[in-house]
């Protein structure tokens, strides 16, 4: 038997892709990818059209995407995150119809149900053996974990593997199997390294930022859920980080000793589980140098798909067994509903990612973010758009205070309890505007160019048209 | 009570608006060293508007005016006195004449504003050789003096010795302005510690601050805000000991004893004067109430 075939254009052939079928493509290289460029260029020039495309991210990197969407190849598009630049063109309504935005969580979850079926999955691997047993391990292009290709590999209808890395079969400490992969391509690059990881992530030195940090890190100790066997999972964000610094000094001097860290894996959370703050890391992701590798060198350190990361459907998830996770917040409105999807212009700038699966899942759903960015307010009355519903938040960190969602009276006594700045959302929002004043309501457009598919399949909100 | 005073440049918005979320029982919003020449005017309007808007909270407001010396003084202090800072803070102070120049200068605006006389304080920074050996005499030349302030790193230039992480150039100059101080009976304040990548190096400085007798310590950097409070206030192992002895002083008088002891040491006026003052401590900070009592 032989996979291996000598271009992406005899791949595409060869897997029978056609009209108003769905391909897709894992975002474990970030904005260094190269292959979703080069399939698509290849697919285009087969003159394939009406095609979804189901990427677990879409970064500026996938720019050409968007020649695609205006030729008539791709009608459609399912994202968990779409980074700026990109999001623009969709805010303009380039597209017809609009963008489907699902969570980390709820992707798997639909993939594996039928509800967004898989064509053709398109794997980026850094290594591969002849056979598609494949690894995001090893290589120059090497990015860790690839916790999001997983279920694609084992539900799509057909699986081929790009690698730039073509080693002998087999490759020991495959994370894909060859037992799902059709058809193996070896290209000369797949991505560029320096987008594919940063160096090193690090932690903010912004004051206002560090303020934030402690106060997260206090408020998680007082929750009462800062325990042996604590579980933990934090973003690349610099006051994330930071908040991940000051919660490990605090560990380190009571000894405590947590079960595991989770998620998007950088180094701090490396160095918090060499430290024995944790006793594993499970890791959907990596986002530096050091994360990839602690994963390839570790035991404890392991990769986990997205569905066992954050699946509603799943028999159980590891967001489920979540303790606190801290996440991040482009708006929160006075009932705590989250955008991390439109910036304060209203255009895409991003995606639940794992953000509502988390909320969702842990006991203390935290959000760290300053009162206000430039000149604007993070407190709104109403958020552009709900990311994440208010009920699945349970408090809010910024510089000027601690706001706890009603709904967990017993979290806000303990951090009265314990002396923490805490204060009702509502004044913090009017303390905020004392400052900055209330900015005006950004004027929607009149069409609907994104839905937000909430991680169980509801429609969370719409978002509108810019320009 | 001031532990921590957190310097803030008069001309950095962002850093003003937020200077009461920083942590520090004081910010010092500079017109004078963090501001260039052209840039003066512009940032006595932000401190200004920063005090006239701004709700900062439990944090005071101390202004770090242009020294006597500079064409820019006067015009700071009209700017900001109708603001009521806790103290203007008065740089490069050699001797009391400064002092008085501005006390007499200060008399002079409240006259102005029909203010109370009086009602505006002054902290001077001791920064050079001269103003280190005329301490006491700065300390106790006016009532509007609230504490002094040791600058180290302009005292070090002056004095032609170099600035080292363990302060064993400054040990006659801390020494001195805390025996200056508590002399003429005001507070006083220590030089910030300047590599604000040092963790540790932050709590060790601030220590030997307290344990020299200085009121509480400045800062560049907000990263050592909490270092620095951390220090100064009372452990709870020394609020623990004060109600001891206080305790022991309460059952002492009842039972008609007069001399007392607690852990096997005699129990004098000047342990009970300092477990008062570390009681007091505590409440102001919130660290323990009465239930000690």
């Amino acid at each position: 038997m032989n996979k291996l075939v000598t271009t992406i254009k005899e791949a595409v052939e060869l897997s029978g892709l056609k009209n108003g079928m769905t391909v897709s493509f894992h975002h474990h290289l970030r904005n260094g990818d190269y292959v979703l460029n080069m399939v698509m260029e290849e697919i285009a020039r087969l003159g394939i059209k009406d095609l979804t495309v189901n990427a677990s991210s879409l970064f500026d990197v996938h720019l050409p995407l968007i020649e695609h969407i205006k030729n008539g190849v791709v009608t459609n598009v399912s994202a968990d995150y779409i980074s700026g630049g990109l999001g623009r063109h969709f805010s303009c309504g380039v597209m017809e119809n609009p963008v489907s935005f699902r969570t980390h969580g709820g992707r798997p979850s639909d993939i594996i149900s039928g509800k967004t079926p898989i064509d053709v999955a398109f794997i980026a691997a850094p290594s591969c053996d002849p056979m598609g047993n494949c690894s995001g391990k090893y290589g120059k292009s090497a990015c860790g974990s690839l916790g999001y290709a997983m279920v694609d590999a084992m539900h799509a209808k057909k699986v081929v593997v790009i690698t730039d890395n073509l080693v002998k079969y087999p490759l020991a400490d495959w994370s894909i199997s060859e037992t799902n992969v059709d058809y193996v391509v070896s290209v000369e690059e797949i991505g560029d390294p320096k987008g594919i990881v940063s160096g090193t992530t690090k932690i903010t030195r912004d004051p206002v930022g560090l303020v934030m940090a402690s106060m997260a890190a206090k408020t998680i100790e007082a929750s009462g859920l800062l325990k042996d066997g604590f579980s933990f999972q934090t973003g690349a964000g610099g006051a994330s980080l930071a908040a991940a610094k000051f919660l490990k000094e605090i560990m380190l001097e009571k000894n405590i000793r947590g079960s595991f860290g989770l998620g998007g894996i950088t180094g701090y959370m490396v160095d918090m589980l060499n430290a024995g703050c944790f006793e594993k890391l499970l890791d959907v992701q990596c986002f530096d140098l050091s994360a990839v590798e602690s994963i390839k060198n570790n035991p404890n350190h392991m990769e986990i798909s997205a569905q066992h990361y954050a699946s509603p459907t799943a028999k159980s998830a590891v967001v489920d067994s979540l303790d606190v996770v801290i996440l991040g917040a482009t708006e929160i409105d006075t009932d705590f509903n989250v955008n991390v999807h439109t910036d304060s212009n209203g255009y895409i700038m991003g995606g639940s990612g794992g953000h509502s699966d988390t909320a969702a899942g842990a006991k203390l759903s935290m959000i760290i973010a300053p009162m206000f960015r430039a000149r604007l307010p993070i407190i709104t009355d109403r958020v552009n758009c709900i990311s994440t519903p208010g009920k699945d938040i349970d408090v809010l960190v910024t510089q000027g205070g601690i706001a706890v969602n009603p709904k967990n009276s017993e979290l806000k006594e303990r951090l009265v309890l314990s002396g923490l700045p805490v204060i009702s959302i509502e004044e913090l929002k009017e303390k905020t505007e004392r400052i900055t004043g209330k900015p005006e309501k950004i004027k929607k457009g009149d069409r609907v160019v994104a839905e937000v598919v909430g991680r169980n399949g509801e429609i969370l909100d719409e978002i509108y048209s810019v320009c | 009570m001031l532990r921590s005073l957190l310097f803030l440049p008069g001309n950095n918005p962002n850093m003003l608006i937020n200077a009461g979320t920083l942590g520090a029982d004081a910010v010092i919003f500079d017109l004078e060293d963090a501001v260039s020449p052209d840039e003066k005017d512009a940032a006595r309007i932000l401190v200004r508007n920063t005090m006239k808007y701004m709700n900062l909270e439990a944090c005071e407001v101390i202004v770090r005016i242009n020294s006597v010396d500079t064409s820019f003084w006067m015009e700071d202090i009209n700017a900001l006195l109708p603001y009521k800072p806790l103290v203007f803070l008065l740089p490069k102070t050699n001797c009391k004449d400064d002092v008085l120049k501005v006390c007499g200068y200060l008399s002079e605006c409240e006259k102005k504003l029909e203010a109370e006389e009086g009602t505006a304080f002054v902290m001077p920074l001791i920064e050079t050789a001269q103003g280190v050996e005329n301490a006491f005499d700065i300390a106790s030349c006016s009532k509007r003096i609230k504490a002094l302030f040791l600058g180290a790193e302009d005292l070090t230039a002056d004095l032609g010795s170099k600035r080292t992480k363990d302060g064993r150039e400054i040990e006659y100059a801390r020494s001195r302005l805390v025996v200056a101080a508590r002399a003429a009976g005001v507070d006083v304040f220590d030089t910030p510690f300047t590599d604000v990548n040092d963790d540790e190096g932050i709590l060790d400085d601030a220590l030997l601050a307290k344990n020299l007798g200085f009121s509480g310590k400045a800062s560049i950097s907000p990263r050592h805000v909490s270092a620095i409070n951390r220090v100064f206030s009372p452990s709870s192992e020394e609020i623990e000991y004060a109600y001891e002895v206080m305790m022991a002083i309460k059952e002492a008088k009842e039972q008609g004893k007069g001399a007392i002891a607690l852990r096997g040491k005699m129990i004098d006026a000047p342990i009970v004067q300092r477990a008062e003052k570390t009681i007091a401590m505590a409440k102001a900070l919130g660290i323990r109430g009465d239930e000690n009592e």
